[in-house]
């Protein structure tokens, strides 16, 4: 069916987030060779835990071809709460469940829009995103709240490695294993493959569906808790315009925007890390803070472009042909 | 073996209006093979579907294993043992071949509260059903990775799989290779000896004779022949699926067409899709496309229009090439186009029957400067089609395209097309599921468009339409053209045997 240069550009194009990221660290090793040191990898790994879990709930989202732009609300929205809590003098662990509770019940109302009021998943969560952020403003009134009790937590360590690379770890994980292993991980791979089929074949797609818009919402709230643990701080900017960052890193892993193929394993992984490289590069080899969203933006449109060559290749593969004796 | 195992008894169904079932009744017997045969539109995936759950019955009993048998949904009916095998196979291809096997109902686990899918099981178990069909791939092999052929053995493995007691199997054959035909033939006859029943359908008559235990066909509708393979031949069979009078209605034609060509197609091919098409529209012709369903019509269309690419050839539009991929220039040069899916493609359901009407020519009413639109001129102009196609309808601007019927939908999509005066006309199946009144009314716009001097290119299922309307007929098979002949030589059979045949050649 498929011919042997077609394979090959497939292929180039299924690797795409591999062979970026090695082009992008091999390019800042060469301009300066102390990127390569443990430190600063380590550092890669600290700051890029925080967008990378929300990528990772985002992923799931993206499999069924559907997107969540609220989750950069939602991590304001959580951390906001739990800084609030915390600065009242509520002991942490409370705070940081409240702050979880809120964005698995945010994705839960992302997903009854969605899935029972059939609105499409853009608008709501484009809507749900402006009235979180302006629930969250209200809560702190704009002012930034300082928590240097709660940079400890972020900076712990255990077994030598910081607890957010290790919360990121077990995320990915975790996800990887749902997504790779169980009935609900197939079946999301399966209605963004052909959402009418799977309907068809008798599985229970809105509940799929509703509990994806869940899980994007409890990963935005983790998201939102590592970074706050990690700056101490909540500023009116926590969580703008991350969801960007989310969706770029699950695409630069090789997600697809129109659903049914990708991975947080190792995808979603470095798609997060890719960006973060991108971004601890630019501080390595000094460049001007003014180029940094010009590079990255760059750096996510060509992941985009090579997501949209790689569908419209698919496509003309899967046309159906009708001189089948002439193909063989 | 002959214990009945399906009896349909009167099922009808209807469309709109317009009966696609009548009282149709069929029976099958356990360990037979059922071949279903007719023409496009005759009813066959109509009487599928309702077996299979995807759509109901108006009324009529079906009893299955001597149960009544009312599926609700595809699901439903595969649980009570029938499985549909659609010509499009319906397999995830981003899943592997032991998951798409199991996808309704995976075997599971508890490891640390996780429901897992035990994958040795459903490995295991998908490596017997493969080893059953013998296919020989992987269970773990994504489905995209396979052949047509490979992937239909898995959709039969997964029949199998689920006990399922009847295989209903529509087209199975179109995208094999006649090794791979060979090897299904082979495993099909194998399941009939497990005592599986079947049902095929296809328009290859020679592979029904071939397989099949006992034939059906099916006509507008109606039952029209049934019995023991023994008793048909393939004459009679094609004598049967065609053999109605010709006594339907069609105006005469009131203009001969002029010896100017307005299209002209040289050797036009698209790998895979169309090889070496060629012919010449002449103004004031009304040029028919006959072919079964996938001959490649529709595919010619698109690409006509512009629609799609094609990789080498040419095709002149009143003397000039057009080349590149663009719907609009080649309405700017007076092409027209009706799809053959004219509620997802051709009408604005939600908007008035006006805007509607007005879409296509909207720029030529916004010629003069600031490039608004004049709207009253252009309301004035659609109200003129509406009436040229005598559009009934309730209000030009508050009734919406949904609320029309599908002949006055059709009207709708025509009259669109009208104010751009085009000189070629590209009409893709449209009379396809309108009632015969309104089939009549655009059998009588065609001949006006063409005394007035447009081409128009009639493409059909339906050869007795195109026998009466059309001044040249063509038939294609496999995406080429395998037969051209004019009027004076319409001969229904020949038009028949044309498309089929190519089939039968090795």
């Amino acid at each position: 069916m498929t011919t042997r240069k077609g394979n090959i550009v497939l292929f180039v194009l299924n690797n795409a987030p591999l062979i970026l990221f090695a082009a992008v660290f091999g390019g800042f090793a060469t301009l300066s060779p102390k990127f390569l040191a443990v430190e600063n990898l380590v550092n890669i790994l600290i700051q890029s835990a925080s967008i990378g879990i929300v990528a990772t709930g985002m992923t799931f989202v993206l499999l069924t071809a559907g997107i969540d732009l609220s989750v950069g609300s939602i991590m304001f929205l959580s951390a906001a709460a739990a800084g609030k809590l915390i600065a009242g003098g509520q002991p942490i662990s409370l705070a940081f469940a409240v702050a979880i509770a809120i964005g698995v019940g945010y994705g839960a109302i992302n997903a009854f829009f969605i899935t029972r009021l059939k609105i499409l998943p853009f608008i709501v969560t484009l809507s749900t995103q402006f009235a979180g952020r302006g629930l969250s403003l209200l809560i702190t009134q704009t002012r930034a709240m300082n928590l240097p009790r709660l940079v400890e937590v972020g900076s712990s360590k255990i077994l030598g490695m910081p607890a957010p690379v290790w919360l990121f770890g077990a995320v990915v994980v975790f996800a990887h294993v749902v997504l790779m292993k169980t009935a609900f991980g197939r079946h999301i791979y399966a209605i963004g493959n052909d959402a009418e089929g799977a309907k068809k074949a008798g599985i229970n797609t809105t509940r799929v569906v509703f509990l994806v818009y869940v899980v994007s919402g409890l990963c935005a709230a983790m998201g939102g808790l590592v970074y706050l643990s990690r700056l101490g701080l909540v500023s009116p900017k926590l969580g703008l315009q991350r969801e960007f960052a989310a969706i770029a890193a699950a695409v630069l892993g090789g997600t697809s925007l129109f659903g049914g193929r990708g991975k947080v394993l190792p995808g979603t992984f470095l798609g997060a890390a890719l960006i973060q490289t991108v971004e601890s590069g630019l501080v390595f080899i000094k460049a001007s803070e003014y180029v940094y969203p010009l590079v990255t933006s760059f750096v996510i449109f060509f992941a985009v472009f090579v997501d949209s060559l790689r569908h419209v290749k698919l496509q003309q593969l899967k046309r159906r042909r009708i001189r089948v004796a002439a193909t063989g | 073996m002959s214990d009945t195992i399906l009896e349909c008894r009167n099922v009808t169904k209807s469309f709109f209006g317009v009966p696609v079932l009548r009282n149709v009744s069929l029976t099958l017997k356990a360990g037979r093979v059922l071949g279903i045969v007719g023409e496009n539109g005759a009813g066959k995936s109509t009487l599928m579907n309702i077996l299979g759950g995807v759509l109901r019955a108006d009324s009529g009993s079906i009893r299955l294993g001597g149960r009544n048998h009312a599926p609700q949904n595809p699901a439903e009916a595969f649980r009570d043992g029938i499985a549909f095998i659609h010509q499009e196979l319906n397999l995830f291809t981003n899943l592997s071949v032991a998951e798409n096997m199991f996808i309704a109902a995976f075997p599971k686990t508890r490891i640390v509260r996780l429901p897992l899918i035990r994958r040795r099981e459903i490995r295991e178990k998908t490596r017997a059903l493969l080893a059953s069909v013998d296919l020989h791939v992987s269970a773990e092999s994504l489905v995209e990775d396979l052949s047509p052929g490979e992937r239909q053995m898995v959709e039969i493995a997964k029949a199998l799989g689920a006990e399922a007691r009847i295989i209903i199997l529509d087209e199975p054959t179109t995208s094999l290779s006649s090794r791979e035909t060979q090897r299904l033939f082979s495993i099909l006859q194998r399941l009939r000896g497990q005592g599986i029943s079947m049902i095929y359908i296809s328009h290859n008559l020679g592979d029904v004779l071939r397989l099949c235990d006992d034939i059906l066909i099916l006509r507008d509708g109606r039952v029209v022949g049934e019995g023991p393979k023994e008793e048909f031949t393939l004459e009679r069979m094609i004598s049967l699926m065609v053999g109605r009078s010709m006594d339907q209605l069609y105006p005469s034609r009131s203009a001969r067409p002029s010896g100017e060509i307005v299209l002209e197609v040289k050797s036009l091919s698209e790998p895979g899709i169309l090889e070496n098409i060629a012919f010449q529209l002449y103004k004031g012709e009304i040029l028919g496309i006959s072919g079964l369903m996938g001959s490649g019509r529709t595919e010619l269309a698109r690409i006509l229009f512009g629609l799609d690419a094609f990789e080498r050839g040419e095709i002149l539009l009143n003397g000039e090439p057009l080349k590149r991929c663009s719907p609009h220039k080649r309405i700017h040069r007076g092409m027209a186009f009706l799809t053959e899916d004219r509620r997802v493609e051709g009408l604005l359901m939600n908007a008035s029957v006006e805007d509607n009407i007005a879409l296509v020519s909207l720029p030529s009413f916004a010629r003069a400067l600031p490039g608004l639109v004049n709207r009253p001129e252009m309301l004035r102009a659609a109200g003129r089609a509406a009436k040229a196609v005598r559009l009934q309808c309730s209000s030009l601007s508050r009734q919406t395209a949904k609320t029309l019927s599908g002949g006055n939908q059709q009207k709708v999509v025509l009259a669109k097309w009208l104010l751009e005066k085009p000189s070629v006309f590209v009409l893709d199946e449209p009379t396809r599921g309108i009632d015969v009144g309104a089939k009549f009314e655009v059998y009588r716009i065609m001949d006006e468009l063409a005394a007035e001097g447009a081409g128009i290119l009639f493409i059909s299922s339906e050869i007795e339409e195109l026998m009466g309307m059309c001044d040249r007929i063509l038939v294609m098979a496999y995406g080429e053209i395998r037969g051209c002949m004019a009027r004076t030589q319409f001969d229904k059979e020949k038009i028949f045997r044309d498309a089929l045949m190519e089939n039968l050649l090795p």
